[in-house]
């Protein structure tokens, strides 16, 4: 168990600034997920905290002690690569046996340790194999084995899900968050899969060009995004994004979808009169009896049924495409009009010209149950 | 491969069989020469049959060569012993000094790292007469001329550059995230240099190592004039059979018979190194 604590740190590449000046605390026992699209800077940052590169300003503390100029052999870090970076001159045992053996473990010792990991991680019948005769999954798994097998208090996991295929990463999403949480270690995970991010961070930082754009935990991200880039990044369907401007009458705030009056619930006071972009979940929305309060006319122009769910897009009046989501089984329409009705509790509000998010910090935390 | 017709593996044959013929022709014929004496040799015209004799290689062997005016003293032997001598040990030198050394500039960009690099590459522009009057005139004031110690060192000039550019690129080759998952994994710089680094790049250093060793057996002209005979290779000791009676092209092609057999085997033994070495840069695993 270690906590792990980032303070001011910068890193540039010649004349690019890669990270600037972060600051980041992470709790002991904690999972954190680094969210963001490729060069945001996650692996750079999960390589400073390693320290197979140095920063160039700001600190690095690993359980209060500073890090910064220690050498990545006594940081007692553990880390797994995007692209597995397995020795291809070792089986697959020598290789998990490689931190152990840095630490002059006795045959014995080694032998226990890294069968037993093996196992866990279902790669025991494949020891004895070189890197280049195992699958992609088996890789994945032995330089997530390699990772774990010393018992490393901070680990740290390079979007090690990126190169294996769909199938297995839908049971390493499964497998990992409970793998990761019996060993007890603070984890540091970083990926570009939004599903990932969700099912594993107790918090998510989402990272863009060097900087932390939000902090949260995947209820937050999700729920009250700091600003559309966010909101757009977390979600599947992807959130309906639509130009309003609210206006107040007697009953409260309300938005003009497909000339209807749409009121909505939240602290949007400020929005008033402003040009703004109005974020509506596609699960948000639902299908509505023509007359009920709010709901708004569209014309139904394709369903795609998802197992799971079924996508149906919609046009409302102006034109504007919007993407409805309901759970399959549930009734629905797949042509000619319709009327769509929005969970007005659930509707966002971005400043147009800004994409921040208006009216934050009034959302109910679901998973706390108190406002964050 | 599988799918080739009758008539297109005859004309590969014949193709093959041509390019041998046309590449290995001269081999040959200098084995064949060596077993000649000079009166066949210069026979017109040449014949393929004749009577062989042992002669030129038992001159060469004892170290009397026995001309029309009289005998003459040859070191051959001790040339072939010079040559294996001065290579070995220049390219073992080289390895040792070269190998860390493309190490540090494939991996540690230091201040100046490339300005060093090239100048090491750039010893192999020069042409080695630019050099050699200074060099010559240094080594006879520090003493170093006609010494082993000297030989090898202007050797370096040959070996170093060759194997530190090609060893370099070897080391680039490896990805840097397999050396950081050692050192992440607990281990010194200098242990992921051992057990990582010289693994991988091992036919890469195989490789070079034997190109400068070839580099090395066939230098000329720095033994020529920085070494007298006791200390010469058998390139320059081969001057000895243009004598005052005449080219002695029996114990000429005997001495090159003798002379490149150890670096032939050299690079039949280790072909498949040196074909794998040298291109597995070109396609990365």
């Amino acid at each position: 168990m270690a906590s792990l604590e980032l303070k001011n740190v910068v890193k540039r590449y010649k004349s690019q600034t890669v990270l600037d000046d972060l600051s980041l605390t992470v709790a002991d026992g904690e999972t954190l997920v680094l969210f963001g699209p490729s060069g945001a800077g996650k692996t750079v940052l999960l390589r400073l905290v390693a320290g197979v590169i140095d920063p160039d300003e700001g600190k690095i503390l690993i359980d209060g002690e500073d890090m910064t100029d220690v050498d990545a052999e006594f940081r007692g870090v553990g880390m797994a690569f995007q692209n597995f970076a397995l020795f291809p001159h070792m089986t697959a045992f020598d290789n998990i046996a490689t931190p152990l053996e840095a630490r002059h473990s006795s045959q014995g010792v080694i032998k226990a340790g890294v069968e037993s990991v093996a196992k866990l991680l279902k790669i025991d019948h494949v020891l004895s194999h070189k890197p280049r005769a195992l699958s992609n999954g088996q890789k994945q798994r032995t330089a997530l084995a390699r990772a774990l097998v010393g018992s490393p208090p901070l680990l740290l996991l390079d979007d090690p899900l990126r190169n294996v295929d769909a199938k297995l990463r839908f049971e390493m999403r499964l497998e990992l968050p409970r793998l990761l949480h019996d060993r007890g270690a603070t984890v540091i995970y970083v990926t570009q899969d939004y599903k990932e991010a969700m099912a594993l961070g107790n918090r998510i930082a989402v990272m863009s060009q060097g900087v932390i754009r939000q902090l949260g935990t995947p209820e937050q991200i999700y729920r009250e995004p700091a600003n559309i880039e966010i909101a757009r990044l977390f979600g599947d369907p992807t959130i309906n994004l639509l130009d309003v401007k609210p206006a107040r009458d007697a009953k409260g705030i309300y938005v003009g979808l497909s000339n209807v009056q749409v009121h909505l619930a939240g602290a949007f006071e400020t929005a008033v009169g402003r040009e703004c972009v109005i974020g509506l979940r596609p699960e948000a929305l639902s299908f509505a009896g023509e007359g009920t309060p709010g709901a708004f006319p569209v014309t139904v122009e394709a369903e795609t049924p998802l197992n799971e769910k079924i996508v149906t897009l919609v046009r409302t009046v102006r034109g504007r495409e919007i993407l409805v989501s309901r759970p399959a089984g549930t009734p629905g329409q797949a042509e000619g009009k319709a009327h769509i009705a929005v969970d007005s509790k659930s509707a966002l509000l971005f400043d147009h010209a800004s994409g921040e998010r208006i009216g934050a910090n009034k959302v109910v935390n679901l998973r706390s149950g108190e406002a964050a | 491969m599988e799918h080739t017709s009758l008539l297109e593996r005859i004309l590969r044959g014949i193709a093959l069989t041509l390019v041998v013929i046309f590449f290995m022709f001269p081999i040959v014929w200098i084995f064949m020469m060596s077993f000649q004496t000079n009166e066949t040799i210069l026979r017109i015209p040449p014949q393929l049959v004749f009577e062989p004799t042992l002669a030129n290689y038992t001159a060469l062997i004892t170290g009397k060569l026995t001309t029309v005016s009289g005998t003459l003293d040859i070191a051959f032997m001790r040339n072939l012993w010079n040559s294996v001598f001065l290579s070995v040990t220049s390219v073992a030198v080289a390895l040792l000094l070269g190998v860390p050394a493309a190490y540090a500039f494939a991996r540690h960009k230091f201040r100046g790292s490339e300005d060093i690099a090239f100048t090491l590459l750039s010893f192999r522009f020069a042409p080695a007469l630019l050099v050699l009057l200074p060099l010559t005139l240094y080594f006879q004031k520090l003493g170093l001329a006609n010494t082993y110690f000297g030989l090898i060192w202007v050797y370096q000039l040959i070996c170093l550059p060759l194997i530190l550019w090609i060893v370099r690129g070897y080391f680039e080759d490896i990805p840097a995230d397999i050396e950081y998952a050692y050192r992440i994994g607990g281990h010194s710089w200098f242990a992921t240099f051992r057990k990582i680094a010289l693994p991988l790049a091992g036919p890469g250093i195989a490789a070079a190592g034997l190109l400068a060793f070839i580099f090395a057996w066939n230098n000329f002209v720095f033994a020529l004039v920085l070494a007298s005979a006791d200390k010469q290779p058998v390139t320059v000791g081969a001057l000895a059979f243009i004598t005052s009676s005449g080219i002695q092209y029996g114990q000429i092609s005997a001495a090159i018979v003798l002379s490149i057999t150890p670096t032939l085997a050299l690079a039949l033994y280790a072909q498949r190194y040196l074909v794998e070495g040298l291109s597995l840069g070109a396609v990365k695993g």
